[in-house]
């Protein structure tokens, strides 16, 4: 008897799910904004999904609604990722440790 | 072309960057490079699915021109926002990432064939229900962020918004979502999968419009955590390890700071999410409170007191943000350390609109993040400091939620401002917080109110130091 795929892949989430638990509380409160942009930058990685959903058929019913839906999420995900991952950069560049002299 | 092995490899070692540029955010230093890493991870994800797909004609093209749209407009929109809008910018991107996953769900929907699902009219049972459970969970982020979005952005009323058989409406929608979707794989037939998507819309509407404004950090968080168990959904329905365990790692996320944001305010996460706190308590405080000797002072008084102090701490709220102050408040310490007055920061975890909001705003004015402290670190600092300097915030630092069991805020950590020499309060005016309750910490000997705009306020307190 061969283990379903599935299981296997729930063994996966629950695990992971507890990684996430205990790297998030390490995370230090006074980064947590970047924590959520950077959390919803990655979870954008469902653009790989929109990618086969648009891609996938053969080329010559490329806008067929399922490849359109895939093409629109496309989108969508490409904002997040290149925003999410950027406003992040952006906020992380700000914090600072003292200075050692100021001017 | 790459042999599926190969894929499901390459979409583990991205899995495994994502987790590290969460393990980077445990300290500011390491916290750049773990940015990378998810960057690095996610460029990984999005190559090897494209090769893996191997399609270079005309829609390949297509996605190319899509990606750079997408791309250079959350590239302005990164660069162009300003810090104190960040609330509302990480909603907006929640409500992406929801309707994102609706899309993914419903093409694979209705093309069940290029994910291995079965076929049209004939889904594998276990895909249906993970697909439809990704789209619904999609479409609560989406239409619940869109909500949330407006409400911090002051397009739409932050008071929470309730009515008669509230709860109970959401209940039933919540149980007609379970029977379409049982329904969905007994008959397969299309509408009900419509219908799913569309109560979803509405759920998600339904659930946030009772939430009030200062309760939104535990919204945007729940968002956030959301957003990520849509993603696991879509993970399953397209058998994907890289979206299982991002899935997995932002929803966990989400939910623990859910967590830490009720607990800041000692509240259970239904008592939040069942909404309006502020519309039942106000009556209660308000009436009752007969007029009380408030001493008030001017932006000298707030100067000469500092300035001869030795040690002086701020404690930064939601109305900082407002006024814009972050600068002129560091400005105004900058001052204050050459006059060699030890200056620290106070930081509520609920202060603010979102976890880790007044972190990110003194970040911005140049605050060096070893002067910021949280609740438990600095608490007990309170008694030996001389002044505190209250700007914007009310509630989090009123005494009331230690020692009148009948308050709404009753068991709430609040931070010990009352226990310092003196204290200075930047207010508008006496007008009750949020939470709907008079601060004691008015009418203490030792406040000395400061009526005005906390920018303006701190621009005068620089000139007269």
């Amino acid at each position: 008897m061969e283990v379903d795929p599935f299981i296997f892949r729930l063994s996966i989430f629950i695990l992971t799910i507890f990684i996430g638990y205990y790297v998030v509380w390490s995370v230090t409160p006074s980064l947590h904004t970047p924590l959520m942009s950077v959390t919803n930058a990655i979870s954008s990685v469902i653009i790989v999904g929109a990618i086969i959903a648009a891609l996938a058929s053969e080329a010559e019913n490329i806008f067929d609604a399922a490849n359109i839906f895939g093409f629109l999420a496309i989108i969508l995900a490409a904002v997040n990722i290149f925003g999410g991952f950027l406003v992040t950069q952006r906020m992380l560049a700000m914090y600072k440790k003292k200075k050692k002299d100021k001017k | 072309m790459i042999s599926v092995n190969l894929l499901a490899v390459f979409y583990l070692i991205s899995g495994v960057l994502f987790i590290l540029a969460l393990r980077g955010l445990s300290s500011p230093e390491t916290s750049r490079q773990g940015n990378l890493f998810g960057m690095i991870g996610m460029t990984i994800a999005i190559g090897v699915t494209i090769l893996s797909v191997g399609n270079f004609s005309t829609g390949f093209l297509y996605l190319l021109v899509l990606m750079l749209i997408g791309g250079s407009i959350g590239t302005f929109i990164a660069f162009k926002i300003p810090m104190t809008a960040m609330p509302e910018l990480v909603a907006g991107f929640h409500s992406l990432v929801g309707l994102a996953a609706v899309f993914v769900a419903i093409s694979a929907f209705l093309n069940p064939e290029v994910f291995n699902l079965g076929f049209q009219d004939n889904i594998k049972i276990a895909s249906l229900i993970e697909m439809s459970l990704g789209a619904a969970i999609g479409a609560i982020t989406f239409t619940g962020s869109v909500i949330a979005f407006l409400k911090l952005r002051g397009i739409m009323s932050g008071s929470s918004i309730t009515f008669v058989g509230q709860h109970y409406l959401n209940l039933a929608l919540g149980l007609i979502l379970v029977c379409l979707i049982f329904y969905l794989c007994k008959t397969q037939v299309d509408t009900w999968f419509w219908t799913i998507i569309i109560i979803s819309f509405l759920l998600g509407v339904l659930l946030i419009i009772p939430i009030g404004g200062a309760d939104m950090p535990v919204v945007i968080s729940m968002l956030n955590s959301y957003s990520g168990w849509a993603a696991a959904g879509i993970g399953f329905t397209l058998e994907n390890t890289a979206l299982i365990i991002t899935g997995a790692l932002v929803g966990s996320s989400g939910a623990i700071l859910s967590y830490i944001m009720c607990k800041g305010m000692n509240r259970s996460f239904f008592n939040v999410i069942l909404g309006g706190w502020g519309a039942t308590d106000q009556s209660s405080s308000s009436k009752s409170k007969e007029q009380k000797p408030v001493k008030s002072g001017n932006a000298d008084d707030a100067a000469f007191l500092m300035k001869n102090a030795s040690s002086v701490i701020i404690v930064p709220g939601y109305g900082m943000a407002v006024a814009q102050a972050q600068h002129a408040l560091r400005e105004m310490v900058d001052v204050l350390k050459k006059n060699g007055v030890k200056v620290t920061y106070a930081i509520h975890p609920v202060a603010g609109r979102m976890p880790g909001h007044m972190n990110v705003l003194l970040a911005e004015a140049n605050v060096p993040y070893d002067e910021v402290f949280e609740l438990e670190e600095i608490n007990n600092d309170f008694a030996n400091c001389d002044v505190v300097y209250v700007i914007g915030a009310n509630d989090v630092t009123n005494p009331v939620a230690k020692t009148d069991p009948q308050s709404p805020i009753y068991g709430m950590p609040i931070l010990d401002v009352e226990k310092s020499k003196s204290v200075l309060f930047v207010k508008r005016s006496l007008s009750p917080g949020y939470a709907g309750i008079d601060n004691d910490l008015f009418y203490r000997d030792n406040t000395l109110m400061l009526f005005s705009d906390a920018k303006k306020m701190t621009e005068d307190i620089i000139k007269s130091l």
